[in-house]
């Protein structure tokens, strides 16, 4: 995809030439379109019927729709989604921020233990779930509490194990973010004789903003999607206390039939999700591409 | 509901594959139902041959010996078809078959658990009503247990053959424990609340509760509800009273659920251990806690993880009597057994039905009963003896012969949609988020 690689009056034919056309995003755009915008418009229109699995969908209107703004459920979920969310972020970025920088240095030691870092994020959501679960079985686990069984100890275990799995994730994209902040900025501070946590704070942290951005659209979509963990370590339980939006669906969806109410809630996730990275994408000023090296 | 179904037979093992199965979800399913539509073929799939699906556990053997032995036999030339089993995993079985029974390539016989887990099938016309084949049948109308038969039905008519052994719930006790404790099982509740109190003072929890599960906490309620109203208190709830809740009885019973947790009867971790992992089942036969009340399945469970627990040291009771309850103390809950149904869209009924007869034979029961299992069929009686435990075998047969009431498993009687969100509440009530007062007004909200 050379373009600007001719100068004077060929310029425009050549470049015409090498520039890919419409047809070229085809393949992706087919792909897109059958396997997310025709599936999701699926959705949307269930969320309109009710439907078992068996027959025919039944169309009802807005049924699902004002069921939804009616169940205590939603309402309990979604504050239990954005607890699940602000907590996890904090936890997630602040240790993976600082893997990251410690990371992007050059020794060989933080190589090799990157390396290592980064293994949790290569295991399945359900291996992973799978084995908290076993290392937290109350009478023959590691841990001999109730933990899974209550309240708190549920939340903050699903926070933990999120954490566990995809801070090595987050870390490798601040190492990288860290990498490409030039040198001389720190030359220049240390001449200026700043400190280690001045120079964090005054050079690496502004210089990271993409990255923080790019990280935290990351992790609020998926912490939105999070499921299998859930489904695994707690099935929601005890009781309805961690019973986020995806279980919710899940339950609605595949343990009553209800497919009609799933597919509302999973539309209701959709424009959330949709909404929330647009959000955060205008708010830090993401969408704009200012240079992080203005100024330089 | 991912975790009744595990229970209906032997969930040993499978808990793990039917979580992750179902844990992708989405995309599991709808991988199977993309594959499900893209096959094409008719139901029947080629020609006359008739695809049974079937729960693919350990008990299936008895299944793959019936088909093999009705593709031999004269009825198969006869009726001009061959049975293919298609054993699919226990774990996604409930899921699968609600979306092949809507694809191109439903199967034409599928393996259920009768009452409720059929009703959506009944309302959208894809299973067979078998009332009238029965009653003119006499190998189908003699062949089984009247009792069961009834159980599996929806209004009156039957839609399914008994096609495995029986489950109904049981109370098990640790005997080593109880001779140490010099304690007998309880035969009414305030026995039961000695024996409790006695087995606290030593350190021993004395139920074990697989309460992650939910439905082994559903059991508690059934017998209760059983002992204090009779079985028609839930029957009135079953045909669609919601109102039903309100009885005193369920009240009663979840005040007494109650009772029993605050006095510590479950042990103070119960909401984390489960069944299906193994869990309750190991703190039961480690002689952490002294009894467990569950499936009869919980012998062969115990028989395959701990051996020598289950030869030795395993007992067995009734679920004890309620002293003011108006219930039959020889009333039984659980699953009567599974069933066979038709698809109405079948290519060749007439070797569906040949192919349920084997069901009622001899051979059939032989293998059930070698598998452990107690058939439901009138001639089970005198097979008993050669079954590897036949004590036990004939407790539970003679427990659920002299049943005056056999109760379908709630989660089962109502279905998927309501069970799913009775699971919820009594999940809630179990773990102290709703008063017993609470929960039945939730349950009175159902819907």
């Amino acid at each position: 995809m050379s373009s600007t690689v001719t100068s004077g009056g060929g310029r425009t034919v050549k470049a015409r030439a090498g520039r890919p056309n419409a047809v070229w995003a085809l393949p992706a755009v087919l792909f897109f379109t059958f396997f997310a915008v025709v599936p999701m418009g699926l959705a949307f229109y269930l969320s309109f019927t009710k439907w078992d699995g068996l027959g025919d969908p039944k169309p009802v209107g807005l049924a699902n729709w004002q069921k939804l703004l009616d169940d205590p459920r939603l309402t309990q979920s979604l504050g239990i989604t954005v607890l699940l969310m602000v907590t996890s972020w904090v936890f997630q970025t602040v240790i993976s921020l600082l893997l990251g920088v410690w990371a992007a240095g050059r020794q060989r030691n933080r190589a090799i233990l990157s390396g290592i870092f980064f293994v949790p994020f290569l295991l399945s959501s359900t291996a992973i779930g799978l084995l908290f679960y076993a290392l937290l079985d109350p009478n023959f686990g590691i841990i001999r509490e109730n933990i899974l069984g209550s309240s708190s100890g549920a939340f903050l275990v699903i926070v933990f194990v999120g954490a566990w799995q995809f801070i090595p994730f987050h870390t490798l994209i601040y190492q990288g973010g860290a990498r490409q902040i030039p040198e001389v900025l720190y030359q220049a501070a240390a001449i200026d004789g700043a400190g280690r946590y001045r120079q964090f704070f005054s050079i690496t942290l502004p210089q990271l903003r993409h990255t923080i951005t790019t990280s935290t659209i990351l992790m609020v979509v998926g912490l939105l999607t999070y499921f299998e963990t859930v489904l695994i370590l707690t099935k929601g339980g005890p009781g309805t206390d961690t019973a986020i939006l995806p279980y919710l669906m899940y339950e609605a969806g595949f343990k009553s039939y209800d497919f009609g109410y799933a597919s509302a809630i999973a539309s209701f996730l959709v424009v959330t999700a949709t909404g929330l990275s647009v959000l955060l994408v205008r708010l830090t000023g993401f969408g704009g591409m200012r240079s992080t090296r203005e100024g330089m | 509901m991912e975790s009744n179904r595990g229970r209906s037979t032997r969930p040993t093992g499978t808990a793990f594959s039917r979580r992750w199965v179902l844990g992708a979800g989405a995309s599991a399913l709808l991988t199977t139902g993309l594959s499900a539509c893209g096959s094409g073929e008719g139901s029947g799939g080629g020609g006359d041959t008739v695809t049974a699906f079937v729960y693919g556990d350990d008990a299936v053997k008895v299944q793959a010996a019936a088909a093999t032995r009705f593709n031999k036999s004269a009825a198969a030339k006869t009726a001009k078809g061959k049975v293919k089993l298609e054993k699919i995993p226990g774990s996604d079985y409930s899921a699968k078959l609600r979306t092949a029974m809507g694809s191109p390539s439903a199967p034409d016989v599928f393996f259920n658990w009768g009452g409720g887990s059929i009703k959506a099938y009944q309302e959208a016309g894809k299973i067979v009503d078998l009332t009238d084949i029965i009653e003119n049948d006499p190998v189908l109308k003699n062949g089984f247990l009247p009792s069961v038969l009834a159980a599996g039905d929806l209004k009156g008519r039957h839609y399914g053959i008994p096609m495995r052994g029986m489950q109904p719930v049981i109370l098990f006790y640790n005997k080593s424990v109880f001779a140490e404790q010099k304690i007998q099982p309880p035969t009414t509740w305030d026995e039961l609340l000695a024996v409790n109190s006695k087995l606290k003072k030593a350190k021993i929890t004395p139920f074990a509760l697989g309460g992650s599960d939910l439905w082994p906490e559903l059991m508690w309620l059934e017998y209760l509800v059983d002992r204090i109203g009779g079985p028609e208190v839930f029957k009135r709830i079953q045909d669609g009273d919601a109102e039903g809740w309100g009885d005193p009885a369920v009240l009663k019973a979840a005040e007494m659920v109650k009772e029993l947790i605050d006095d510590g009867a479950f042990g103070d971790k119960f909401t984390s251990v489960s069944y299906v992992n193994g869990g309750a089942p190991a703190v039961f036969a480690k002689g952490k806690a002294a009894m467990h009340l569950m499936g009869s399945w919980e012998y062969s469970t115990q028989l395959g993880k701990f051996p020598d627990f289950a030869k030795s040291s395993l007992g067995w009771a009734a679920f004890p009597k309620i002293e003011d309850g108006v219930g039959d103390v020889r009333n039984v809950v659980g699953n009567p057994t599974n069933y066979w149904s038709i698809n109405p869209r079948t290519k060749n009924k007439d070797a569906a039905i040949a192919f349920l007869k084997d069901c009622a034979s001899e051979a059939y029961a032989k293998d059930l009963v070698a598998l452990g299992d107690v058939p439901t069929t009138s001639n089970a009686a005198a097979l008993l003896s050669s079954a590897p435990n036949p004590e036990y075998a004939k407790f539970q047969y003679e427990m659920v012969q002299q049943a005056p009431a056999f109760t379908l498993s709630w989660d089962q009687a109502l279905g998927d949609e309501l069970g799913t969100k009775m699971h919820t509440e009594i999940g809630k009530l179990f773990t102290g988020k709703s008063t017993p007062s609470e929960f039945v007004s939730a349950c009175k909200e159902l819907k």
